[in-house]
């Protein structure tokens, strides 16, 4: 009962007439940012950050929350309509999305994501505010040595379920690690890493500034190399009428969407899964479940519904341990969380004691920006077919100006914008040659974290480095992180013990 | 693929061995009662980073490696375009202190749109005089972030008199 008094207390901070106005705004662009291809909404979030400092921080969260809800919306669009996903996110939606478009149904079909995007974002959001508050609890018993673990558990994550080449994400975690470090000891105060002697490296490297570099300077390079053609947009008609059809042929994948968003919330706060994974457990879940699985595939209508609740879903539950815990389930989170830092909130169970109308604020949001997502998203598809036609080009060209703007306008320093550009180079390079970007970034952000409650914690016992397996919570995180880094080389045990006792052919 | 993954990865050893050099610069031992020192912290990560991309770069000799077959460089056709914008973006970054934000980013809209878009000449000067007028209007006048002006700052003057 408690939290439903605390729910509608967020309700009147997010139904302020300036949130409401945010959400429609932020959910708008959002649905655009996810429904160009290349562009999701780690992207959208990364540009646009900059952008907010021109609201207060309790609705700039929600804007940034807005967009992200938009961007998982509106990556099903360019799926369906030009058969290229809007982002990885939306992958699973082209197996049978690009189908049903081409079968004459893709109004069909984007009502089934947009609905389907619905339920597994209200189902979603349902389960958040529920384990919102057990969760902050159990954090708030955390110490240093907890903290540590914790984070180190998040980074293991990405070495045994990441499915990235093994070596190549502990190069990226230690890089982001290490570029976290730039700037002043967390405990002397003495500068380090100052790379040729440069006063810029003093103030360290934002977060910010790598995202932004990385994640749009970088995909702008990938995407002129990976869509230089412009794409066929598939037309889509749609009518009250089809629109009443969608909603009934929804109403039969009851048990289908309902999986999807349990599975997608869960999956969603593991910092390496996240909606991708997500997405296609839920497809591969709902075809094996289906009495007609060879109809997947050639545009069935649960294949679409399948990975949108999922995607959506986790979307949801990635934003769970970074409010709860201050670990965030994704890269897009992981810049939520760098950007509450810089607006003067941390993130974690104290957030919840000392700001409840904040958090409260941006849970309630969340239902809000669901249901003016399904709504704007059905409404303006007319619209999108009509953007989706917009040269590559100007989109590329007005990305590059909101970078280097975007990137000069919070420290004021050309240093950053080099760095930016640097960054981006050097990403695309990384990314080209299979390096994962997303433990780099979550790096950067978890670093002075994991590097500030190692040391406090040995601090605090005099230099003994037991108290990280002395400590209960702490020694289960730290058992899961030896288990998460030892799976690859379980897996590869097993696999070549099953490979030597089957039978030679 | 494969000689582009062994360059990266002995650059990547480079910076490693870089990083480690400067992290030297604190302690990188245990401190006696307190734990790490200042400068372990980054210098151990770095000494991890160089381990794994030397095992990147020795695994890319045996026949272990992954992606052997796979073409780093995909189309001819693709690099002039990645250089071109690259070498655009830091022309445009090296401009701006000198020639102001704005002159730099009009010239940038105008290659850009003209050269990689092939856009026509309404269109690139919509977009050319709007982007700026927008630039002002959000960080300027609303943010009240000023942008690099460089030799146009007293171009700006009257408009500063107008809005501040």
């Amino acid at each position: 009962m408690e939290i439903l008094a605390l729910l509608a207390e967020g309700f009147a901070t997010s139904l302020s007439p300036l949130n409401i106005m945010i959400v429609l705004i932020g959910v708008t662009a959002g649905l655009f940012i996810g429904a160009m291809p290349g562009l999701g909404s780690v992207n959208g979030v990364a540009i646009v950050l900059p952008l907010t400092f021109i609201v207060p921080p309790s609705s700039a969260i929600i804007l940034l929350a807005a967009i992200y809800y938009g961007a998982m919306y509106g990556g099903a669009v360019s799926s369906i309509l030009l058969g290229i996903p809007g982002a990885s996110t939306a992958v699973a939606t082209t197996f049978d999305g690009r189908p049903m478009a081409q079968k004459g149904e893709a109004g069909l079909a984007l009502i089934a994501a947009a609905v389907a995007s619905f339920v597994g974002g209200t189902i979603s959001v349902i389960l958040f505010t529920i384990f919102a508050v057990p969760l902050a609890d159990l954090a708030l018993a955390f110490g240093p040595a907890e903290e540590f673990a914790l984070v180190l558990m998040a980074f293991t994550t990405f070495v045994g379920l990441g499915g990235d080449d093994i070596f190549k994400t502990i190069v990226m975690i230690s890089l982001g690690l290490v570029l976290s470090t730039v700037g002043l000891d967390l405990i002397s105060g003495q500068p380090r890493l100052i790379f040729f002697d440069m006063p810029g490296f003093y103030s360290g490297i934002s977060f910010l500034v790598l995202a932004i570099g990385v994640y749009g300077v970088g995909e702008v390079l990938y995407t002129i190399e990976t869509s230089r053609t412009s794409p066929a947009v598939t037309p889509a008609r749609l009518s009250f009428a089809e629109l009443r059809a969608g909603l009934v042929r929804m109403n039969r994948l009851w048990r289908t969407m309902s999986f999807g968003s349990v599975l997608g919330f869960f999956v969603g706060m593991l910092p390496a899964a996240g909606a991708t994974p997500a997405a296609l457990m839920s497809y591969g879940m709902a075809k094996s479940m289906s009495k007609k699985p060879e109809t997947f595939g050639r545009g069935n209508i649960e294949g679409v519904a399948a990975p949108e609740t999922a995607n959506n879903a986790a979307s949801t539950g990635s934003l769970l341990p970074m409010l709860t815990l201050g670990i965030p389930g994704s890269p897009t989170t992981a810049l939520l969380l760098g950007g509450m830092v810089m607006w003067g909130l941390v993130p974690g169970p104290m957030l919840f004691i000392e700001s409840p109308d904040f958090v409260w604020g941006l849970i309630s949001s969340l239902y809000t920006a669901n249901l003016a997502a399904v709504l704007i998203n059905i409404a303006l598809i007319p619209i999108f077919v009509w953007a989706l036609r917009m040269p590559f080009s100007v989109l590329c060209a007005m990305v590059l100006v909101l970078c280097i703007v975007g990137g000069f306008a919070p420290s004021q320093k050309m240093h950053d914008v080099w760095l930016i550009a640097v960054f981006g180079i050097a990403g695309y390079v990384l990314r080209k040659a299979d390096y994962p970007l997303a433990p780099l970034v979550l790096a950067l952000v978890l670093g002075p974290l994991m590097e500030k409650s190692f040391r406090q914690a040995l601090i605090g016992e005099q230099g003994n480095i037991l108290v990280f397996v002395e400590r209960p919570l702490s020694a289960l995180f730290v058992a899961l992180s030896v288990l998460f880094f030892l799976l690859p080389i379980i897996k590869m045990v097993a696999r070549r013990r099953s490979k030597s006792t089957a039978p030679a052919e | 693929m494969l000689a582009a993954d062994r360059i990266i990865a002995v650059a990547l050893m480079g910076l490693s061995l870089y990083f480690m050099w400067h992290a030297t610069v604190l302690p990188i031992g245990w401190v006696e009662g307190s734990g790490p020192g200042g400068g372990s912290f980054p210098f151990w990560l770095s000494a991890i980073m160089l381990g794994a991309s030397a095992i990147v770069l020795l695994r890319s000799f045996t026949r272990a490696a992954p992606h052997k077959n796979e073409k780093f460089i995909p189309d001819a056709d693709a690099i002039p375009q990645i250089l071109g914008v690259s070498g655009l973006l830091i022309a445009t970054i090296a401009a701006t202190p000198l020639v102001g934000a704005y002159v730099a980013l009009m010239a940038f809209l105008v290659f850009y749109l003209r050269i990689f878009g092939h856009h026509g000449w309404l269109l690139i000067g919509i977009l050319t005089i709007a982007t700026p007028v927008f630039l002002f209007f959000f960080f300027e006048v609303t943010l009240k972030i000023l942008l690099p002006k460089g030799i146009t700052e007293p171009l700006f003057i009257p408009l500063y008199a107008q809005f501040f």
